[in-house]
């Protein structure tokens, strides 16, 4: 019947998830109120703010734009799955030792875009950069640090591997 | 990123650029704001609302809402039994859900608790209205009209507040003046921009205790209302604070109908209740800043020199009073800075209108008129053949001597002022000199063009009744040490200073320090995250807490060493004799002893701001008079512009610097991302990009799509120099930081506009289309006298 939960199988930093959703469902709500991975944020689900960014096979996606059973078979990254137990990300690093966070409300979805982008390009020249966090909205700290932060980690990333 | 870099003295922590203390729970997303939170049996509210921006309500019926399955709880206005609310005393104009009347598009008129958000929602659907329209105003210049609509059947004319000042003999400067002015801005009505929706999550533990944790900048806000809306003693009310996804003023610090329909529902239902706005309940219901109308006339002398000036202001004041009395009283007391003026006139007025309600942002009243007074200097300044940057050293006020202040014609106080060299620092950093202070040039269809304005704001806002913060310091027997602030970080670093300040006095680490978000139940009592006054007022309340908590430490260890408490300090965490450092021991080991040593002391150092709050006294609204700051930040700035001659579209280019005196920079990264955003996000925003479109109280653009705010591409890579003036009435030195450059940036923006193009836009924001036909206006021009 319409409107009914559905079987739904997919990875969520790396750990593979069975569920039952209803077809409404969208990945923001799937991930926050059933996964509880409140990391992810809701913020304006007209994916224009890019606070729920996640990454799904690589790509950075705000999770608001999807219904969570469009993730089925994919692999979902979140926040919560960053950060290699207490090691933070390199990005994650440079964000907190470059002042760039302030209330940090759009701080996750920021990692999200900025790790993607990084992932698929370890040298990107300041208009990439711009261009990969295009998405993410902030409201208070004027995104300077936010562009040099990944700019610092990206450096620390190419040095260190 | 900062060239210079501030002297950092004798300090062991506080100078240095520190890591904030809640950066790591906020990158790995630990954080929990409000919206995270969850409670056993909790169920989810939503509000009904209202289709008329006017409309009386004539009945109202929830029982099929009532009767659908899942719904634990309907209620309406009239629940609260009559209560009000407001900004103050006498504006108590406002309830929490509508009763009779309501004032703007999507006013609460009910609200419902059920056991899912969807199930809610459709529970709002059924709720049957019953309303009789009523004519309504919405702008100021119908709302002023005789025998217009009245908002507020008590308040004729629709005046909200009204303020008329005069100092000195304005028209006799003018009359005396070489050259006289005046111009007419506009300000726009804009979105707080922050992206962090309202939530709340209420209970009651028991039926005379209510516990919340909402999105709230200032807590203690809906501490006091909610206890005197329920009728409870502060003491059973308790305010847990989540972290905060920006504030910027108004709706955080104010209350909306979620603040007070979840108390009610959980009251009604015996469980948590909880609400997250959407953002298009945001976008049309919450509060936003004031549009304004702002004529400004001013006289110089043929050297260039402020003789006096009269603003004449029209505001919107919105639906309710709100902050209104604030917001408008702040467009006039700083006009005496951050230059001199002698002769000065101040009229404005704001009405109600059925617009959903204005309230305090970021950079709050200055702005419109620091906006309005710097572009038409710069207007004078072109006239008169003088450069902007000279124009500005004219009139700036010198830096105060040591022990001196500097008065306004209306009676503020100055120990510190920066602007001189602020300026100085700007025009140098954007190498204005070496282009022999002309930086017009054109590349194809792209003009380029620089501005400069400058700024003051107010730190440590001083209002009538509660202004002290307070502060605890525990220090625990394993010699880590809990700091308990009244005062709330949303976002600006507060906690990280507060932290930085504690270890600072005690002689320990940062690392040493945790803090404790509020808990009115163990906190104690603050204003609130408002006015720039946190690093103020509450440093302030942390450094005489800590201070206390080290006198009770060195009594013991002068005891240890046998001297006198004075001639023992503490400095990296080793505690010695100040005459012979060999005399010494480690801090742990002061603290076990004092601790341990029988019968065991128990550290609890305690603390208020006591600083600057008395000096002057108060500010007087109705008279224009007085200090509303502890001490006052002042900022430059240089902005460059690239404008499309083609399409009329603005864009910042990474030419840009700004000089800020905040005293003495307790974080030097912290200061920059304040003042950057600042800058960037209501000051470049308000300068080219945000406004709400209205129709008919409608709100046209509720969404963060329409309404367009600047990103990543469209942000300037600001450069930020720091001054220091170390004022005597903040602690460490220190002022304010991130409102200045609010101020700023749309002046300076929208001088580089006519720098470039040449071309003045009033109105703003300066969007393509209002350049695109002012160019082509001037073009037109051009044309008609050849």
């Amino acid at each position: 019947m319409k409107g009914e939960p559905k079987e739904l199988k997919l990875t969520v930093n790396g750990k593979p998830c069975e569920l039952k959703v209803k077809p409404k469902t969208l990945l923001v709500e799937l991930l926050r109120d059933e996964l509880k991975l409140t990391g992810t944020k809701r913020g304006c689900l007209v994916s224009a703010c890019g606070a729920c960014t996640v990454i799904i096979d690589g790509k950075a996606v705000k999770s608001c734009s999807m219904l969570a059973l469009q993730a089925n078979g994919h692999e979902v990254t979140t926040i919560e799955g960053v950060a290699d137990g207490d090691k933070l990300h390199p990005i994650q690093e440079a964000f907190v030792s470059h002042g760039a966070i302030e209330c940090g409300f759009c701080t996750p979805g920021r990692v999200m875009s900025a790790k993607a982008l990084l992932d698929e390009n370890p040298n990107p020249t300041r208009e990439e950069v711009r261009e990969a966090m295009q998405g993410n909205l902030c409201a208070d700290e004027g995104y300077v640090k936010y562009i040099e932060g990944v700019e610092i980690a990206a450096k620390k990333m190419r040095e260190g591997e | 990123m900062a060239e210079t870099q501030p002297t950092v003295g004798e300090y062991s922590i506080i100078g240095k650029p520190l890591p904030r203390v809640d950066a790591r729970a906020k990158v790995t997303g630990e954080a929990k704001y409000a919206a995270d939170i969850e409670a056993p049996s909790m169920l989810w509210g939503k509000v009904k609302r209202s289709p008329y921006a006017h409309a009386r309500i004539l009945s109202i019926d929830t029982s099929k809402a009532e009767k659908m399955p899942g719904v634990k709880a309907v209620i309406t206005g009239k629940d609260f039994n009559g209560y009000k609310w407001g900004w103050s005393r006498p504006t108590r104009d406002e309830e929490p859900l509508a009763t009779t009347t309501v004032r703007y598009l999507y006013e609460g008129v009910a609200a419902v608790a059920a056991i899912d958000e969807d199930t809610a929602e459709e529970a709002c659907e059924l709720i049957e209205v019953e309303y009789e329209p009523l004519p309504a105003v919405f702008d100021p210049f119908e709302a002023m009209q005789e025998g217009a609509p009245l908002v507020h059947e008590n308040r004729p004319g629709n005046i909200c507040v009204e303020y008329h000042w005069n100092f000195g003999d304005v028209e006799k400067a003018f009359a005396e003046s070489y050259l006289v002015r005046e111009d007419t801005f506009k300000t726009p009505r804009m979105a707080k921009g922050y992206i962090e929706p309202p939530a709340i999550l209420a209970y009651w533990p028991d039926s005379n205790h209510l516990t919340v944790q909402a999105a709230k900048g200032s807590p203690y806000f809906p501490y006091r209302i909610l206890a005197n809306c329920f009728k409870l003693p502060l003491s059973n009310v308790r305010i847990i604070q989540p972290f905060i996804g920006c504030d910027f003023g108004g709706t955080k610090n104010d209350m909306v109908n979620c603040d007070f329909s979840a108390p009610m529902l959980a009251k009604k239902t015996g469980r948590p209740v909880k609400f997250v706005y959407t953002q298009f309940e945001e976008l049309t219901t919450c509060l936003r800043r004031h549009p304004m109308w702002v004529t400004i006339k001013t006289g110089v002398t043929k050297d260039g020199l402020l003789t006096a000036i009269h603003n004449k202001i029209i505001s919107d004041g919105g639906a309710y009073t709100r902050m209104s009395p604030l917001s408008n009283f702040l467009t006039g007391i700083c006009m005496g800075l951050p230059y001199h003026l002698p002769n000065f006139k101040h009229d404005i007025a704001c009405y109600f209108t059925n617009n959903p309600s204005s309230a305090a942002m970021r950079g709050h009243g200055i702005y419109h008129t620091r906006f309005a007074g710097d572009v038409q200097m710069d207007m004078i300044a072109k006239e008169l053949g003088l450069d902007p940057v000279e124009m500005r050293l004219k009139n700036a006020i010198e830096n105060p001597e040591p022990g001196k202040i500097y008065e306004t014609i209306n009676q503020l106080h100055v120990a510190t002022c920066g602007v001189k060299e602020c300026i100085e620092k700007v025009a140098k950093g954007i190498n204005w000199e070496e282009r022999g202070g002309k930086a017009k040039k054109v590349e194809g269809d792209k003009a380029y063009g620089i501005g400069f304005a400058a700024a003051t704001y107010l730190s440590g806002t001083k209002l009538s009744a509660h202004n002290a913060c307070a502060a605890i310091i525990r220090v625990c027997e394993d010699g880590s040490v809990n700091f308990l602030t009244g005062a709330s970080d949303v976002g600006q670093g507060s906690d990280t200073v507060g932290c930085a300040i504690v270890a600072e006095v005690l002689g320990i680490t940062l690392d040493d320090i945790d803090i404790k978000r509020v808990d009115s139940a163990h906190t104690p009592v603050d204003p609130g995250s408002y006015g720039s006054r946190v690093t103020v007022l509450a440093g302030a309340a942390a450094k005489n807490a800590a201070e206390d908590a080290k006198r009770q430490l060195l009594e013991v260890a002068a005891q240890q060493f046998g001297v006198k408490p004075e001639e023992v300090d503490i400095r990296d965490k080793n505690v010695f004799v100040k005459s012979n450092p060999e005399k010494s021991m480690p801090w742990l080991k002061l603290v076990r002893i004092a601790c341990y040593e029988t019968p065991g002391k128990v550290i609890i150092g305690r603390g208020y701001s006591t600083q600057g709050i008395k000096v002057y006294g108060l500010a007087d609204f109705s008279k224009g008079v007085g200090d509303i700051g502890t001490n006052y930040s002042f900022t430059a700035q240089a902005s460059e512009v690239e404008v499309d001659v083609e399409t009329g579209v603005v864009k910042c280019t990474d030419n840009s610097v700004i000089a800020h005196d905040c005293g003495f920079p307790l974080n030097p990264p912290a200061v920059e991302t304040q003042v950057q955003g600042g800058a960037y996000h209501q000051g470049v925003a308000t300068a080219l990009y945000e406004e709400f479109k209205m129709d008919k109280g409608s709100t046209l653009n509720p969404n963060l799509v329409d309404y367009q705010r600047p990103r990543a591409y469209e942000a300037p890579m600001t450069k930020v120099e720091h001054v220091i003036t170390n004022d005597p009435y903040g602690p460490f030195g220190a002022k304010e930081a991130s409102e200045g450059s609010v101020c700023s940036a749309p002046p300076a923006i929208i001088s580089a506009i006519h720098d470039a193009a040449g071309v003045w836009i009033k109105d703003l924001p300066a969007q393509p289309e209002k350049v695109f036909w002012a160019l082509k206006e001037k073009r037109e021009k051009e044309k008609k006298g050849k």
